[in-house]
């Protein structure tokens, strides 16, 4: 028999080493103890879910200005997208139904086109192709890309009325349903 | 942090690929360990199979209930291939249990069924750290020691690294060991304690802990009771049993 197997079956022995290791853990707990608002992302802007949605402005084909945390308060997708990405082709009808069932509840679109990767011509193409509505500003220099740490296209960051990002998809394309079952969570955040 | 393997047209999910690693190594250990256990590895095999294909049809349909209306809607939307419209607790739960019933109908004895999978569960707990080394979740703290790595916009402990050295160093205690157990289920509670330890430890460097209690992680409260419960239950499978008084 092992000297480990002889500990075990001893009962004092063992209940001795149970109850140290309790007391060693709660020891450990109490030492590693930190205030609830140390452990989120709190303040801190990531393109990660449970973080700030890191913020921006740009302009759109038209020459508007948009700026992200001009819309706190409603539920917002920032969908990050180019014209020749099969994938966000395919999403995009998709992003426009949503838009269309949810708009007058709060929901705001941010569909932001990689203009960097991407030319303006090819991108109102592509705007007029599928009729969308909602707004698209221009990434001209990558600034939102690099923000944003893109890595596949589409992506696309769900923001609650927060400013505080609660879902992200990267790659796609999202069904409608996806997008707003999603955006329907968001939207239960709202008064 | 690598999320996304681009490779042509196809964009990879990093995680999920090692997640899928990790399921195929622990169901080809089990294979192996089974019949030293006694266990047909066909039956066992079935057993994981069908917790996964229950479990993952089932967190589709748990989503689907949750968002009824929308799904009303476009009902084709429910066969969807992607993976961010799961409801991942409940469909676990679903398969454990569809797991458990066909292992109960199969008649497979409980405690050498989880010893035969108890490397292939260690296994999987070095896909799971290395799943959140290429998402960036489980992340660590802020800190300013000279090992820190920056995500997520600030110096953070590389708490994905101790997850994947602890799970590395777990899984070889384990398979060092696995014919050296005293009794029946108590490679597979050693498992659990030697899990349960690993996340106590390592918890106190995260930062994105649950809090309870004003400052207290969630997870090393229920770390350091399970531990307490399995150190006692790996007594209990050892003890000297009192002599039948009927014989």
């Amino acid at each position: 028999m092992s000297k480990f197997e002889s500990l075990v079956r001893d009962p004092i022995r063992w209940g001795a080493t149970v109850l140290g290791v309790v007391v060693l853990g709660a020891i450990w707990i109490a030492v590693s103890q930190v205030p609830a608002s140390a452990t989120t992302g709190g303040a801190i802007p990531s393109p990660r879910e449970g973080f700030l949605a890191p913020d921006f402005t740009l302009e759109t084909l038209q020459g508007e200005t948009v700026t992200l945390s001009d819309l706190r308060g409603k539920a917002v997708v920032v969908n990050l997208w180019a014209s020749w990405c099969p994938p966000c082709r395919a999403e995009m009808p998709a992003l426009q139904a949503a838009y269309e069932a949810d708009r007058g509840r709060g929901l705001e679109i941010l569909a932001v086109d990689m203009t960097y990767q991407d030319t303006e011509q090819d991108a109102l193409r592509f705007i007029e192709e599928f009729g969308l509505t909602f707004t698209i500003p221009m990434d001209r220099d990558g600034t939102v890309a690099r923000q944003y740490l893109l890595r596949a296209l589409p992506s696309t960051f769900f923001v609650g009325p927060d400013g505080v990002i609660t879902k992200v998809v990267i790659g796609g394309p999202m069904s409608e349903a996806t997008i707003r079952t999603n955006v329907q969570a968001m939207l239960d955040e709202l008064p | 942090m690598l999320p996304i393997l681009q490779v042509g047209p196809l964009a990879i999910q990093m995680p999920g690929l090692f997640l899928l690693a990790g399921v195929w190594v622990a169901v080809s250990l089990t294979d192996r360990e089974a019949p030293r256990h006694s266990l047909k590895a066909s039956v066992l095999s079935n057993v994981i199979l069908i917790g996964l294909v229950v479990g993952i049809l089932s967190a589709r349909l748990w989503y689907v209930m949750r968002f009824l209306e929308v799904y009303l809607d476009s009902p084709v939307s429910v066969l969807s291939l992607n993976p961010s419209t799961l409801a991942p607790l409940e469909g676990a739960l679903t398969g454990l249990f569809a797991a458990v019933y066909y292992g109960y109908r199969k008649g497979l004895p409980l405690w050498p069924t989880l010893d035969a999978m108890t490397p292939g569960l260690a296994a999987v707990g070095i896909a799971v750290g290395l799943s959140h080394i290429a998402s960036g979740d489980a992340f660590g703290a802020e800190t300013g020691l000279p090992w820190s790595i920056e995500l997520w916009g600030a110096q953070r402990h590389p708490t994905q690294i101790y997850e994947v050295l602890a799970a590395g160093i777990i899984f070889w205690l384990i398979w060092k060991n696995r014919r050296q157990v005293p009794a029946s289920g108590f490679l597979f509670l050693a498992w659990v304690a030697l899990s349960a330890l690993s996340r106590l430890a390592i918890e106190a460097f995260r930062g994105d802990s649950v809090i309870a209690f004003g400052s207290l992680r969630t997870a090393q409260l229920a770390s350091v009771m399970v531990l307490a419960m399995v150190l006692a239950g790996m007594h209990f499978l050892v003890r000297p049993q009192a002599p039948d008084p009927r014989r």
